[in-house]
């Protein structure tokens, strides 16, 4: 019994405890499932972190491999690309000093070149001194030519003017204008009177004139000398030593003569006085078929006097006495 | 017997005509009595006596017609109103060369006097019938038949045109390699006259050879036949730059330039007016003939002449200058610009004396050292007094401007500025201020020459608009000199100083 009761006691502790302990248990079971649902969650939070975090680190490691890969990847891109640039800025540089260096010279070549246009322009200021010596020589030339032409014609002039005058000449008796006794000497004017000489006028040609020079030529040798003028020339060939021939063309012929150029034209056209006919071989027949042709009847009587007739015609110039037609001059 | 009593009427009344016809063609070479000669009546006189049945009443009464006509414009007109003109170019065709030479003559004394009265020789055929008479053998006939041609062709294009539509082109240059001289003074002047209205004109003659011939005759020593030469050659090559080559082409030049001595001015005057024809187009062609010395030969003509023989030679020197830098320098260096100087100051005439100016704008426009050689010859305060004179013509003052302007704007030699300074208006004073601030800056014995010359102080004087591009280059000159320099030459600085004298205390 004690044990029973001690049993029952206890059950009863034991009810009174577990109803306790029920009742403790389910105040504290809100919290204490909260704190369980927190510890819990807490220790799958945890879990969860610690994943994450593992994951995390990983995923860190992994990133960072990548990101170290293609970035070295991209700096290799990028030096290379800056070696690229720097090469080509190199030859930039270069290619830049290159045609500096070359259109300097063409310009200063070409275009501007300074010591070609130095030795221009000196060359110019030569070459117009040149041309002004070479002008004014060639000018002092002509100047020269001129009055020499000029003193030639005044001099022809007065010893024209001395031809005329002639009578002018003093004698032995009296002295002429020119030489008057108050005078030291002569005048010029009476030392060409003596000199040239007198000539009895005809109707001279224009350059008739000019044989005159002839006489005082030795006291003017200075001016037909040198001199290329036609007008001088004409002079100098008059000045030869043939006498001067009565004109030509002027007389009248005297007597029964024929023009000289009829005498000319009959000497040139004798030739023809051959005993040739002056037509072909068988001219004759040839004529005489065409006027079979024509049968003309009148004509074949005159067949031989026709023949004769034509190698006379040449001999006299006068139409034939035979009267030949109109129509035979066109078998000529 | 009464045969020979009505001959002998009819001898008298031939040899009355022929007495009344020679005394009025000698009258008429007399200009007293032309108008008395036209009271009379003489023209409906002389008309039936060009009709007439002896040839030389025809040919004196043409003579007498041609020497009227010749003398009057009236009479002219009266000639074509009568319808003489048809007559005379009908027989143009048939008679013998005396009678050509004077109906050529009369033509040609018609037609000299307007464009009218030529076109009325053009209409009723006297083109073709002048140009008939050049294929004659007669040397007379053809110079009539073609000075009559020059003169119709003379007036203007249309009746150039028809005068080469009627073929007298190729005649023309056949009788050019005539002997007989004036045949060839007529033919170059008549080529000349055709050739100078327009491009396809002169080509034609170009076309026709004419070139070569004319060369050739460049140094025959006949001084009018040059004259004539040298004007068809300009008036050829003044058209384009093709026409000036081709004239280039005949190698007329190194020995053109011997014609620049010729003792005929006009020999001269024309030489240098193809000189200038040519080259005005390029600056190859001008550097063609500045290597062949022409350059200097131009200034010492220049040097020679007087007057309006000058004005060519002139535009020359600013053609060449124009068109390059180094032949402007050429132009320096052949002493064009002293010339050009004495040319400024010897002529009167205003049309001269601005084409001087434009030359010398044209020189000196380049460079500096182009504008120095036009400053140190004394020619910027002379080109200035031309253009402040009252009396000068617009067209004088306007090239004066525009040749002051553009050598200014290239000029640094600062003692030929100076006397810019003084008595100039406001247009031509800003680009000399302006040249100043651009030197001064950097050169100091400018600066010091430009204080004692008395520049600053007229620089100070200048009156000018705040804001205005004038002020600024004053600005500009001021702030290269101490302020102590630019006070004490400001105007009025002896007042300022005497009130600062007497607000002093002294202490």
């Amino acid at each position: 019994m004690a044990e029973l009761l001690r049993i029952k006691s206890e059950a009863e502790d034991f009810q009174s405890e577990y109803f306790y302990r029920n009742s403790q248990a389910e105040e504290k079971r809100q919290k204490e499932n909260q704190a369980a649902t927190r510890i819990q969650s807490w220790f799958r939070g945890c879990k969860v972190r610690a994943y994450f975090s593992h994951l995390h680190k990983k995923a860190v490691i992994i990133q960072k491999i990548w990101r170290g890969f293609t970035a070295r990847a991209r700096f290799r891109q990028m030096v290379k690309a800056a070696y690229f640039i720097m090469k080509m800025n190199f030859y930039e540089e270069m290619a830049v000093r290159i045609q500096r260096r070359w259109r300097g010279f063409f310009v200063r070549k070409y275009i501007h070149n300074f010591y070609a246009r130095k030795s221009y322009l000196e060359g110019l200021f030569r070459k117009n001194e040149l041309v002004r010596r070479e002008l004014e020589e060639l000018e002092e030339l002509q100047k020269r030519e001129r009055d020499c032409l000029e003193m030639v014609k005044e001099q022809t002039a007065k010893v024209y003017q001395a031809h005329r005058l002639h009578h002018l000449l003093s004698t032995k008796q009296s002295p002429g204008v020119f030489n008057s006794p108050f005078r030291s000497a002569p005048h010029e004017m009476e030392q060409l009177l003596r000199q040239v000489k007198y000539q009895a006028p005809t109707r001279l040609a224009p350059g008739g004139r000019a044989c005159l020079l002839s006489m005082p030529g030795p006291a003017a040798p200075g001016f037909s000398g040198s001199h290329g003028s036609p007008w001088i020339k004409t002079t100098q060939t008059c000045c030869s030593s043939r006498p001067i021939l009565p004109p030509i063309g002027s007389k009248k012929q005297q007597g029964v003569f024929r023009e000289p150029g009829e005498v000319w034209e009959q000497r040139m056209h004798c030739p023809d006085l051959t005993l040739h006919l002056q037509t072909s071989y068988t001219h004759l027949e040839e004529a005489q078929n065409r006027l079979q042709q024509h049968g003309s009847i009148r004509l074949h009587s005159d067949t031989l006097g026709r023949g004769t007739g034509r190698m006379l015609h040449h001999l006299s110039h006068s139409s034939n006495s035979f009267a030949q037609p109109a129509y035979a001059k066109s078998f000529r | 017997m009464s045969q020979r009593h009505i001959i002998q009427v009819f001898e008298q009344y031939q040899k009355s005509r022929m007495q009344f016809v020679q005394t009025v063609a000698d009258l008429a070479s007399r200009p007293q009595n032309i108008e008395m000669l036209q009271n009379a009546g003489v023209m409906s006189m002389l008309r039936p006596l060009m009709l007439d049945v002896v040839p030389s009443i025809q040919q004196t009464a043409a003579l007498a017609l041609g020497r009227l006509a010749d003398h009057s414009d009236d009479l002219a007109e009266a000639v074509v109103k009568e319808d003489i003109l048809p007559q005379l170019v009908h027989s143009l065709a048939s008679q013998n060369r005396f009678y050509k030479k004077a109906a050529a003559f009369v033509l040609r004394a018609v037609a000299k006097h307007s464009p009218e009265l030529s076109q009325a020789v053009v209409a009723c055929g006297g083109v073709d019938a002048l140009v008939l008479c050049l294929e004659e053998f007669d040397p007379g006939v053809k110079e009539a038949a073609a000075w009559a041609l020059g003169i119709i062709a003379r007036h203007n294009a249309l009746l150039s045109q028809s005068v080469v539509d009627a073929g007298a082109v190729p005649l023309l240059v056949f009788c050019l390699l005539e002997p007989e001289m004036a045949l060839k003074r007529i033919a170059a002047s008549t080529l000349s006259d055709i050739s100078k209205h327009t491009p396809e004109l002169a080509q034609t003659v170009v076309d026709s050879g004419a070139i070569a011939h004319l060369a050739q005759m460049i140094l025959n020593p006949d001084a009018k036949l040059k004259r004539q030469v040298f004007s068809a050659l300009s008036q050829i090559s003044k058209h384009s730059v093709s026409l000036a080559e081709m004239v280039i082409e005949a190698e007329i030049f190194p020995a053109a330039v011997a014609c620049l001595r010729d003792p005929d001015e006009y020999v001269r005057k024309n030489v240098t007016t193809l000189m200038r024809e040519v080259v005005k187009h390029t600056p190859e062609l001008s550097q063609v003939i500045v290597n062949c010395g022409g350059m200097a030969a131009v200034i010492d003509y220049l040097g020679n002449c007087r007057g309006n023989l000058r004005l060519p030679g002139i535009m020359m020197l600013g053609y060449v200058a124009a068109h390059s830098e180094n032949l402007a320098m050429a132009v320096i260096l052949s002493k064009g610009v002293p010339q050009l100087a004495l040319c400024l100051s010897e002529e009167s005439e205003h049309h001269i004396k601005a084409a001087t100016a434009w030359s010398i704008g044209q020189i000196g426009h380049h460079t500096p050292e182009h504008a120095k050689a036009v400053a140190t010859a004394h020619l910027l305060p002379k080109l200035l007094e031309l253009y402040m004179d009252a009396n000068s013509s617009e067209d004088l003052q306007a090239k004066t401007k525009k040749a002051l302007k553009s050598v200014l704007q290239k000029c640094t030699y600062l003692p030929g500025l100076e006397p810019l300074l003084y008595d100039v208006p406001s247009n031509i004073l800003k680009h000399v201020v302006c040249q100043f601030s651009k030197v001064l800056p950097h050169d100091s014995k400018a600066r010091r020459l430009f204080v004692t010359s008395g520049g600053l102080k007229k620089l100070q004087e200048i009156e000018a608009e705040p804001g205005s591009l004038l002020q600024e280059h004053i600005n500009a000159i001021n702030s290269c000199f101490p302020e102590e320099i630019v006070r004490y030459y400001s105007p009025g600085y002896s007042e300022v100083l005497l009130e600062r004298l007497e607000s002093y205390q002294p202490a």
